[in-house]
Parts: C-alpha cells; sequence; structure tokens
C-alpha cells in the first residue's frame, strides 16, 4: 500500500497534474487528481467529463495534465473512458500494445449524479475495466452553485434558495454509491479529501480487479459551502467525524467502513461552519431541521453498519 | 499570459494543447494575498502540506521538504491549516521578500 513517501516519489519522477492550473486558491479538487495519479504505478489515460476541473485545468494555450488526456462533454465520461478502454484491449489482443495502461475517468458530481448517471451505469453493466472517479463537491460549482442530486438537504443554493417557502434544498441527496453498488462491480469507494492516504489505499487496492471500479470523493469546494479557502480539510474531516460522509469499501460486495470515529461529533458541527447552512442556525424551525439532518445522517450510519454485518461475513462492534 | 500574443505560423500544429505546460503559462502565484513562509526548523518533515497543496507548491527533493514554489502558490493556506509543527506561518503578501 502506498505511504506518503511512495506517493512523493512517484510525483517527483512525474508530475502527473502541473500547477498553474486556474482553479480557486484552496480547491480540493487538485488535491484528489495528484493523489489518485499519484496512486497508480502503471501508465494513465484520462478522460475527464465537463466541471471546474476541466475548465480550469485545460485554458488554451496550456494544459495541466502530463498524462494523456481527453475533455468530453458532461454526460459521457463514462461511455469515453469505455471506448478507449476497448480500443486499448482490442489493441493488445493483436499484440500491438504489450504494457499495461489504465483508464482513469474524472468527473463532478453533476456530471455523474444528473447527466452522466446513465452512461456510467452503461459503463459498470457492461464491466470495462477502468477507474471511475466522481469529485463530489455537492452542487454545479463550475456555473455558479447550482444545486445537484448531491447537494445534502437544507443547503443554499442559487436554484434552491432560502426563503420563506423552502430552507435551502428541500430535498435529500441521494446515494449514489449505493447505485453502482447495485451494479455488482469489483470494487466501490466511498473517500474523502481529508484522508487521502486512505483514497491513495484504495485506489491501489482496486488495482487489482479487473473491471470496473468506482469512487465517490468528498471534495470541499469554498466557494459554494461557503467557507473560508484554507479551511477545506478542517471542512471535509469535519464530514467524516460527523457520520456524515462515512469511509467505506465494497469489495465484490462486502462492506467494509474503513474508518469509525471514535466520537462522532453531533452533525451540527459540520453544518454550523457553512455559510450554506448559516439559515438554520437562525430560529426555532431550524433546530428542528437540524434535528431531522441528524436523523438521517444517524439511519444512513445505522444502515451502513448494519450492511458491514450482515455482508461482511466478520462480526464487528458498530 | 505570454506579452505577446503569438501569431499562427508559432502556434503548435492544429492548435493542439501540449501537456503539462500551464507552469510556464499561467503564473497563478499573482493570484496571492498571503503568503506561507516555511521554517525549516519546525519542520518535521511529516509532507501533509506536500499531499494537500492544490497547486503542488511544495517543493521536494528525495521525498523531503525543501521550499515553496512561489510562481505558483495561490496562497490559500491549506498547507498552515494542516502542519502539524507550525512549521508554516501566513504573512500578508506585501511583507513578503521577493523571490523568498
Amino acid at each position: 500500500m502506498p505511504n506518503i513517501k511512495t506517493l512523493a516519489q512517484r510525483e517527483e519522477k512525474q508530475v502527473r497534474f502541473t500547477p498553474g492550473h486556474t482553479l480557486c486558491a484552496g480547491c480540493a479538487e487538485p488535491m484528489v487528481v495528484r493523489t489518485v495519479l499519484n496512486a497508480i504505478p502503471d501508465p494513465v489515460v484520462v478522460a475527464n467529463a465537463t466541471g471546474c476541473l476541466e475548465v480550469a485545468s485545460s485554458r488554451y494555450p496550456g494544459s495541466a495534465w502530463n498524462v494523456p488526456w481527453i475533455h468530453v462533454a458532461f454526460e459521457n465520461a463514462a461511455a469515453v473512458i469505455a471506448g478507449l478502454e476497448a480500443a486499448y484491449k482490442a489493441l493488445k489482443r493483436a499484440g500491438k500494445i504489450t504494457r499495461t495502461i489504465r483508464f482513469v475517468a474524472f468527473a463532478g458530481d453533476g456530471g455523474t449524479y444528473d447527466i452522466g448517471l446513465q452512461a456510467l451505469s452503461g459503463t459498470l453493466e457492461r464491466g470495462h475495466d477502468i477507474l471511475y472517479v466522481c469529485i463530489n463537491n455537492e452542487a454545479y460549482m463550475n456555473t455558479g452553485v447550482q444545486r445537484s442530486s448531491a447537494t445534502p438537504r437544507c443547503a443554499a443554493a442559487t436554484t434552491s434558495p432560502v426563503g420563506e417557502e423552502i430552507p435551502g434544498k428541500p430535498q435529500d441527496r441521494k446515494d449514489l454509491t449505493e447505485i453502482v453498488v447495485s451494479h455488482h462491480i469489483p470494487y466501490v469507494a466511498q473517500a474523502s479529501v481529508s484522508n487521502l492516504i486512505d483514497l491513495a489505499n484504495k485506489v491501489e487496492r482496486s488495482l487489482q480487479f479487473t473491471g470496473p471500479k468506482f469512487f465517490n470523493v468528498l471534495a470541499t469546494c469554498p466557494l459554494g459551502w461557503r467557507t473560508p479557502r484554507a479551511s477545506a480539510i478542517d471542512q471535509a474531516k469535519l464530514a467524516v467525524e460527523t457520520r456524515y460522509w462515512p469511509l467505506y469499501e465494497v469489495v465484490e460486495g462486502k462492506y467494509r467502513i474503513t474508518y469509525k470515529p471514535k466520537k462522532p461529533l453531533p452533525v451540527e458541527e459540520w453544518l454550523k461552519t457553512q455559510g450554506r447552512f448559516r439559515h438554520l442556525f437562525r430560529d426555532e424551525k431550524g433546530k428542528e431541521r437540524i434535528a431531522e439532518f441528524q436523523a438521517a445522517v444517524d439511519r444512513h450510519w445505522e444502515e451502513l453498519v448494519k450492511k458491514e454485518q450482515c455482508l461482511s461475513g466478520v462480526q464487528e462492534q458498530g | 499570459m505570454p506579452a505577446e500574443l503569438k501569431t499562427w505560423k508559432e502556434l503548435p500544429l492544429g492548435g493542439v494543447v501540449p501537456g503539462g505546460t500551464t507552469p510556464e503559462i499561467n503564473k497563478t502565484g499573482s493570484w496571492r494575498a498571503e503568503r506561507p513562509i516555511w521554517h525549516e526548523d519546525k519542520c518535521i518533515q511529516c509532507l501533509q502540506c506536500w499531499l494537500h497543496c492544490p497547486d503542488d507548491s511544495i517543493l521536494t527533493k528525495q521525498q523531503k521538504m525543501v521550499g515553496i514554489d512561489y510562481d505558483h502558490c495561490k496562497g490559500c493556506g491549506v498547507c498552515a491549516a494542516i502542519c502539524p509543527k507550525d512549521a508554516i506561518t501566513m504573512i500578508p503578501e506585501r511583507e513578503g521578500q521577493c523571490g523568498k
């Protein structure tokens, strides 16, 4: 498993994602990209759906990608990476390529949860040997913080503003990781930018499986979450410590929670640090909504612990 | 951006964008409002700052931190926040020294 020195060693050999990209100061996306690319020892080919990452890393006349890279539309990163992998397999069969190449797709939550879902589902079902990384910052940040189906309930977004009618987004976020698990692919993981070594380990562990591998990585957006720009890691860490964003992996149908907070914090601790939830702390109604939020988080966590107990074969104390 | 725009003869054939060229083109260090200062004596070489730097601006050699790339550091302060030994502190950019 890679440790921090291994990752540094690999980056000293080849910087796969170079500085000079124009992502915001304090953006968590490049941390995820660098960690994923450094965790893969083999040559990689990257497909990138539309989103902040693509826009900011490929401003003409430069590109921050030191690896073969293709930009595709919002909806088809999964389809394109599948095509690339199919071409590679054909060339390998014909004896024109002999080395191992890994195929990685990066997409945001808009390009994965919403617009790219059917292409992703098709790719997973066909069983292409790829890695798909969803960099989840919980809204359409690139176009100005519109709500996506990854946006948590009560979060303010420009298309679900806080007012008398609605308290930010009225609906819960959907659980994409579980949707992907239902495709019965060999490896699914949920990770966070606060635990990058955990992410690197998950990426490297997944490489032993042939077939689609999926990662849902929480990445703080200081702009859209309305948080100070230096707090990206603290935010993501609170999301993990409050059990809002559990870190787990599903290896061939077997659940394993990779990090269990010893003293879980109330979800309020995470909410109160973000401007997008500020309205919850104004009145009594907000308190009720926080209680509902907490109940949803607890229910999700308990479900996960039960799944781990039932589907891991190993009895553990939750 | 370069001082003078290139003509069509100087651009790569077909408008192809060569990979890994942004460090030359975008000196994002000019965005900085706060400047990170590295205190080598306090540093324990845990590389947490390198791991979390969004702009790959923590320079390493033989897996050891050797300095900060002020050409591209945007001054977000993530490194100072993550450092367990307070070996990186942020100062206002105007108090910084050129090239250090």
